[in-house]
């Protein structure tokens, strides 16, 4: 071709050169932990049903939280939320209020009538569950999806353990924990109810099981010896809440005292409110702060007008009224006594001094390990018992229903593991999502949705739920907080801020790639990633 | 911002309208496609194709695709380009290779204006008023060696929106001062040395008020931090006819002795702290400023950036306390003018 004048070669797009090789450091897409699944006792992959409900795609997020938790509905009620206490939103605003959004989900799934996949037939091992409580129930749901037969030995004529004997109706409705419970049932799980297990090797060698999981929780109240007249009205917590489940409710009087710190001496006083008490009042032999009720039981128990008596022990009980000690607390934080008393009108005392688990069926078991009243397991939940696990409140563990149902889920794994005469290995953690990997400008400032809250009038006075549920515009919403930490979530920014087009967009759900033909290793993707999705790593010599 | 603004389409008062990373990020794939960015479409144009030789995190190149891009889509594609020689030609023109990937013209320095005049003038004669010109330069080609061939334009309000991708020096020769480096920045001919160390203050232009003072249609700033924004600026300045000036804020790693990761946030610091004001001016008034939504004094400007390092001491500390406080005044001043602290500027 005639080239003009001083031309002498073709012209050529920049293309050509290839500007990767200028690069001393490579951006890397990569998955971060997000500090809600790291702290959620079930296990739950948070930020991964966040990201379809944040699409109003409800019934995949239902899904995916499943996976590993077969209870959202009942979570959405009764969880402490340790996801929201370590939510990176909360340094922003406030924290994503995914309890609420987990509530959303279960409680469409129930109105849909959404049911769990199919489990496979079962064709691994014959696996036998003591207990159908959250841990014993969780157990069995992810046994039956991983192929085995499981069957529930319940020493109660209901299912739910705790869920229903220790969590009051105002804060869990029962058609919701039967609609839960109910489906896990429909995977084919054999439930037997009133068949109380007594002897644990007799049965094991009977009834021919594989392995065995021990659920039976913890419902024996701790007992105090209390110096107490004839006509002193003494009961104690999980009695009085059990029998709320019957026909005719206790009497307890009109001031009904409490006597421990914990959340089921909160659930005793707010049930007593509701029986009629004009006064409930908490005795605690230390203080708020080192009360073990978590803060939104205590919060919504002092709302509804529970008093709480701090630094008090009870010397004695006597008809209609009872003598406290002021306590002290020593440089160690234990309460020593100050040797002044005091009077308190009680009609009743309730005791809440904690609970223990009836180990007797294991009598004769010599390589299961009992201390301190529970038992002794390996991080794979298996007892000295070949065969032999135990989670929930018989082993050592925070006593919530999440870590039950987190437990089930590590058991089932165990459990499958070892039928298989595998070790399950344990899923790679990534690293921490933490607020330092995120850049917040891109985040839209939104504070959280307020569920409602029913008036406290009503609150008091009946067992209808406190805590409202959210609609769907204001689940959306509160989904839509959520930043989605350490987990790419498409927004094109790396797409966009690339001054040499080397991120190239693969469509959605398929996230993006690096050209390294040309990225010259700047790095402004990394600092523009909202969410701390990309690393620069060194490029080898 | 003012795109969130004008529409209304994304903003925090409307809960089901709020979208995860709101109206910041690039793209969002809980929104229809039309409110996301240009640059968020995997079928943009990408006026400016890899391989080309600028730095590394280079502000200037990004401006430029932003702003072509936005313009291409608003044009449906008939657009030329005129560019001043600079860093912006040199760096996608290395001959005999090219990273244009619409028609593009370079003359000279100075003369990007008038030979967008006559693209325009040109194409007016064929009928072809479909065809939109673009004439684009540094700041030294606008506001030093380019001003009084922009000054005709400006006045003869011919048809072209003219860019300037602000650096604030003569980076393609070796970071010399020009008409737009700030006060204490230092470059290769304002040296870090004396009483008043870097170029010196109450001197260079402000362009857009000037191009404001020619009474043309448009004139608008913008930075690379905000594309929403950029965007949102350039299609409506292709909306009008006659003269357009939009004034681009692109940081410079080179220049500025800053990290190239750094480009876009510093952009965004530029006007969070008030020394760069984005705002929009139609037939010489403002009418839009962009708010500041997290003020931070100018010192997290500028201690990203080796220019003004000689302000702070080795531990990051202000040690020219005064110096600082002159250019804070300077970033008061325009959150004063403009409005930048009101919460709905409009």
């Amino acid at each position: 071709m005639e080239k003009p004048f001083a031309i002498t070669l073709d012209v050529g797009s920049s293309l050509a050169n290839k500007t990767g090789s200028w690069r001393v450091e490579r951006p890397v897409y990569i998955d971060r932990l997000p500090p809600c699944n790291d702290a959620c006792p079930a296990g739950e992959n948070v930020q991964g049903w966040l990201y379809y409900a944040e699409a109003g795609e409800y019934e995949q997020a239902w899904r995916q939280l499943v996976q590993d938790n077969p209870f959202p509905a009942v979570m959405g009620r009764v969880c402490y939320r340790p996801c929201e206490t370590v939510c990176n939103r909360a340094q922003l605003d406030e924290a994503v209020g995914i309890n609420a959004v987990e509530r959303f989900l279960g409680d469409q799934a129930i109105e849909h009538g959404w049911s769990f996949e199919a489990a496979p037939p079962s064709s691994g091992g014959r696996v036998l569950v003591v207990g159908a409580g959250p841990a014993g129930l969780s157990t069995a749901y992810h046994l039956r999806r991983l192929g085995h037969a499981v069957v529930i030995y319940e020493t109660g004529a209901t299912p739910g353990g705790m869920m229903r004997f220790g969590i009051p109706k105002y804060r869990l409705p029962r058609d919701v924990l039967d609609a839960e419970v109910e489906r896990i049932c429909a995977l084919g799980v054999e439930l037997h109810l009133n068949r109380k297990v007594t002897d644990l090797p007799a049965t094991m060698r009977d009834d021919g099981f594989d392995a065995v999981f021990l659920a039976v929780g913890a419902q024996l109240a701790k007992r105090a010896y209390l110096p107490a007249g004839d006509s002193a009205h003494i009961l104690d917590a999980v009695s009085l809440l059990h029998s709320m489940e019957g026909a005719s409710p206790p009497r307890l009087g009109r001031r009904v005292v409490v006597y421990g710190g914990g959340d089921t001496a909160m659930d005793a006083a707010r049930t007593a409110r509701r029986l009629g008490a004009t006064d409930a009042v908490v005795v605690y032999r230390r203080t708020r702060e080192r009360m073990p009720a978590h803060d939104v039981e205590v919060e919504e128990a002092t709302d509804e007008g529970v008093l709480m008596k701090w630094l008090s022990t009870i010397t004695e009980v006597d008809e209609g009224q009872i003598l406290l000690e002021q306590m002290v607390l020593d440089d160690k934080g234990f309460p020593q006594p100050t040797g002044r008393f005091e009077k308190l009108d009680a009609d009743c005392v309730v005791l809440a001094l904690g609970e223990e688990s009836d180990l007797s069926l294991l009598t004769g078991m010599d390589d299961v390990e009992i201390a301190d009243g529970v038992v002794q397991v390996g991080p794979d939940l298996m007892t000295g018992h070949p065969g032999l696990f135990a989670g929930g409140d018989v082993v050592p563990a925070e006593r919530t229903a999440t870590n039950a149902i987190g437990n089930g889920k590590r058991a089932a794994r165990t459990i499958d593991g070892w039928l298989r005469g595998e070790t399950p290995r344990e899923p790679a953690r990534h690293e921490l999502a933490g607020f330092e990997h995120l850049n917040t400008w891109y985040y839209a400032d939104a504070p959280k949705t307020e569920r409602p809250r029913l008036e406290l009038v009503r609150r008091t006075s009946t067992f209808d739920e406190v805590v409202g549920g959210l609609d769907e515009t204001n689940a959306l919403f509160e989904a839509r907080r959520c930043l989605s930490c350490g987990n790419c979530f498409e927004c094109d920014n790396c797409f966009g801020v690339c001054p040499d087009n080397a991120v190239v967009k693969l469509g959605p759900g398929k996230r993006y790639e690096f050209d390294y033909d040309y990225c010259k290793g700047c790095g402004i993707c990394m600092v523009e990633c909202p969410c701390g999705a990309i690393v620069m790593e060194p490029e080898r010599a | 911002m003012s795109k969130a603004k004008t529409d209304g389409a994304i903003t925090t008062t409307q809960p089901v309208k709020f979208y995860q990373v709101g109206s910041f990020a690039v793209g969002n794939r809980l929104v229809d496609p039309s409110l996301r960015t240009v640059q968020a479409d995997a079928a943009r144009t990408n006026a400016i194709t890899s391989g080309h030789r600028a730095c590394q995190g280079c502000g200037e190149a990004l401006g430029a695709r932003y702003v072509l891009d936005a313009a291409m889509r608003a044009t449906g594609g008939k657009l030329v380009a005129v560019n001043a020689t600079g860093c912006l030609e040199v760096f996608t023109t290395p001959y005999p290779e090219t990273s244009w990937q619409l028609p593009w013209l370079h003359s000279l320095f100075g003369n990007a204006a008038s030979v967008a005049t006559g693209v325009a003038a040109a194409l007016e004669v064929q009928g072809r008023n479909d065809v939109r010109v673009i004439a684009q330069a540094g700041d030294g080609g606008t506001v030093d060696i380019g001003f009084g061939c922009l000054s005709g334009m400006f006045e003869r309000n011919d048809d072209v929106l003219f860019v300037c991708y602000d650096n604030e020096a003569y980076m393609n020769t070796g970071v010399q001062r020009s008409g737009a480096t700030p006060p204490a920045a230092r470059t290769a001919t304002t040296e870090a040395v004396g009483r008043e160390p870097g170029n010196p203050f109450d001197q260079g232009k402000n362009l857009p008020r000037l191009a404001m003072a020619h009474g043309i249609r448009y004139v608008a700033t913008a930075t690379v931090a905000d594309l929403h924004d950029l965007e949102a600026k350039v299609e409506r300045a292709m909306d009008f006819r006659g003269a357009r000036y939009l004034h681009l804020l692109v940081p410079c790693p080179l220049g500025w002795s800053s990290a190239p990761a750094d480009t876009i946030r510093i952009a965004r610091l530029a006007k969070e702290s008030g020394l760069f004001p984005v705002f929009e001016a139609v037939d010489g008034e403002v009418t839009a400023a962009s708010g500041i939504r997290r003020l931070v004094p100018v010192e997290e400007y500028l201690r990203l950036q080796g220019r003004f390092r000689h302000l702070f001491d080795s531990s990051g500390a202000v040690a020219k306390t005064d110096i600082v406080a002159r250019l804070q005044k300077l970033a008061d001043a325009n959150i004063e003018r403009f409005g930048l602290l009101q919460p709905e500027v409009t």
